[in-house]
């Protein structure tokens, strides 16, 4: 089943920039797809635009069923209850602990006590990191700090999992761990689209490979059929 | 029960981030404590201005002589007649017999002037003194009195009343506006000083907007932090005002520089006065954090 249908999607940039020409891609339930190509191809416009932070300037995305294009500004929470975001720099809050930045998304919509407590304690479980949930960010290593962004961006079980370069800023063994993360929880059946600039992880991991060139979709691996550049 | 759940996270939550950002918060409360001082002197005087107009406007009657050979039924027609004329407050009939009496109580001099006065000797005229509801139009009033037959003479202090009248006036709008802006400058103030505060939060919100929450869940924490910067930043100068205004009054007399200019009792007023500037603090706390926070959540 398609969980992500892009059609004709064009993106060009308020400063006269097209990040995105006339995409057209598929996604099925359960998939592991990387997004590569070179600085400035369009990687993160293509990521950004499944999770309506950009709306695509011509064509239809369609994501679990959601139009992202025509979702409105006040809507797009819905769409984002949908899936989970990971991004390179983390994004956590540096004065809420371990514990308090994976609840907080539970937190927000009311969640009783009982329940949080025990999805947080699950899924730091599932990233590693149960041992660490008093501590605050600044005290965790890189790698530590992108398992508890991994572990937030899962906790309400989204059917997918945006992945902006979380190894960006990772050395190659921590990079490691943390595919091992993203494969355990993509085998939970979550489809998880990684945009990565590393191609040693990418043809380790012998999952379906996008590349894309000056915004333009150039070749579409198949499952196992990439072998580097 | 998942309402309240949510409720009172929001309440937990924005006070946990008063006390997390403190210096922000600090800067926040105080901006609040200083524009609201200010405030607070403006609508002291405004009022105080006010009532003292209110008195004077008060003391303002036209006085009707009638004339002197009236009859007592012609008396009762003016009466009636002057009950009919719009605008009217109140009127009292004063006899010259009662003037007369009144006169030689007041001082000596009168009395031993008056005393061997007879009924047929007194030369005083029996008057009405009529008060009018809007004092703006006591011209009118006392023009139609006039007309009335029997009344002889009418007074009012024409002349004097109209230029008081609109001295009153302009000092009302002035301190009006004084007060409307200030208000409007004291919005902007906090309003600004919260948006530094939740400027440097955007990454906060940017994550809850990530993780799915809506505009609304977004706003009303800081809403809530907006309220919490709102009461206490208006407690000092509750208190101030409270105690300063007491402090004056009493240390005045209830009267500035003379028994003519007589102050706003302390009591209901300071409470009042104490309401109003909690009401604009919680308002502009609130107002200023929703409009800061707006911009954060415009995709």
């Amino acid at each position: 089943m398609e969980q992500i249908i892009m059609k004709d999607v064009k993106k060009r940039y308020k400063t006269g920039v097209t990040a995105i020409y006339d995409l057209d891609l598929t996604i099925k339930k359960g998939e592991f797809v990387f997004i590569i190509g070179p600085t400035g191809c369009g990687k993160s416009t293509l990521t950004k635009m499944l999770y309506r932070e950009e709306k695509p300037t011509s064509g239809t995305i369609n994501v679990g069923g959601i139009d992202v294009a025509k979702l409105r500004n006040s809507k797009v929470y819905k769409l984002r209850r949908k899936i989970g975001v990971v991004f390179q720099d983390f994004k956590l809050l540096p004065k809420a602990t371990v514990y308090e930045n994976v609840a907080f998304a539970l937190e927000i919509f009311g969640a009783p006590k009982d329940e949080i407590h025990a999805k947080v304690l699950k899924v730091l479980d599932l990233v590693g990191l149960k041992n660490k949930a008093k501590n605050y960010p600044g005290q965790l290593s890189g790698g530590e700090q992108q398992r508890v962004a991994i572990a937030r961006a899962i906790i309400n079980g989204p059917k997918l999992l945006i992945c902006d370069e979380p190894t960006g800023n990772l050395d190659d063994d921590t990079s490691k761990e943390i595919m091992k993360v993203l494969e355990a929880i993509n085998k939970l059946e979550t489809t998880i689209i990684m945009v990565t600039h590393n191609r040693k992880i990418v043809k380790e991991m012998k999952k379906r490979v996008i590349l894309l060139d000056a915004g333009r979709m150039v070749k579409d691996y198949a499952e196992g059929t990439y072998e580097g550049v | 029960m998942r309402a309240f759940r949510i409720f009172a996270r929001n309440i937990r939550d924005a006070f946990i981030s008063v006390v997390r950002n403190i210096s922000l918060s600090a800067a926040s409360i105080s901006s609040i404590t200083i524009t609201l001082l200010v405030v607070s002197i403006s609508i002291i005087l405004t009022y105080n201005v006010d009532h003292f107009a209110t008195l004077v406007e008060k003391d303002i009657t036209i006085v009707t002589f009638l004339d002197k050979s009236i009859t007592p039924d012609k008396i009762l027609e003016i009466r009636d007649a002057i009950n009919k004329i719009d605008n009217v407050d109140s009127y009292v009939f004063n006899s010259k017999t009662q003037i007369l009496e009144e006169m030689m109580q007041s001082s000596e001099t009168f009395n031993n002037i008056m005393k061997d006065w007879t009924v047929e000797d007194n030369p005083l005229q029996d008057t009405y003194l009529v008060k009018v509801t809007d004092i703006k139009k006591v011209n009118e009033v006392a023009a139609k009195i006039k007309k009335i037959e029997g009344v002889s003479l009418v007074k009012y202090g024409e002349g004097i009343i109209e230029k008081l009248i609109s001295t009153f006036d302009m000092i009302r709008q002035i301190s009006l506006a004084i007060v409307a802006s200030l208000v409007i400058v004291t919005t902007f103030l906090i309003s600004n000083t919260i948006k530094l505060t939740i400027y440097s939060r955007k990454t906060e919100i940017s994550i809850m907007r990530l993780v799915g929450a809506s505009n609304i869940n977004i706003k009303i924490p800081f809403i809530f932090e907006g309220l919490f910067l709102g009461i206490i930043g208006s407690i000092i100068p509750i208190i101030v005002t409270m105690y300063s205004y007491v402090a004056i009054y009493e240390n005045f007399d209830g009267q500035m520089f003379s028994p003519f200019i007589k102050l706003v009792a302390p009591r209901p007023f300071i409470y009042l006065v104490s309401l109003i500037l909690f009401g604009i603090s919680v308002a502009v706390g609130m107002l200023g954090s929703w409009w800061a926070v707006r911009k954060h959540l415009k995709a």
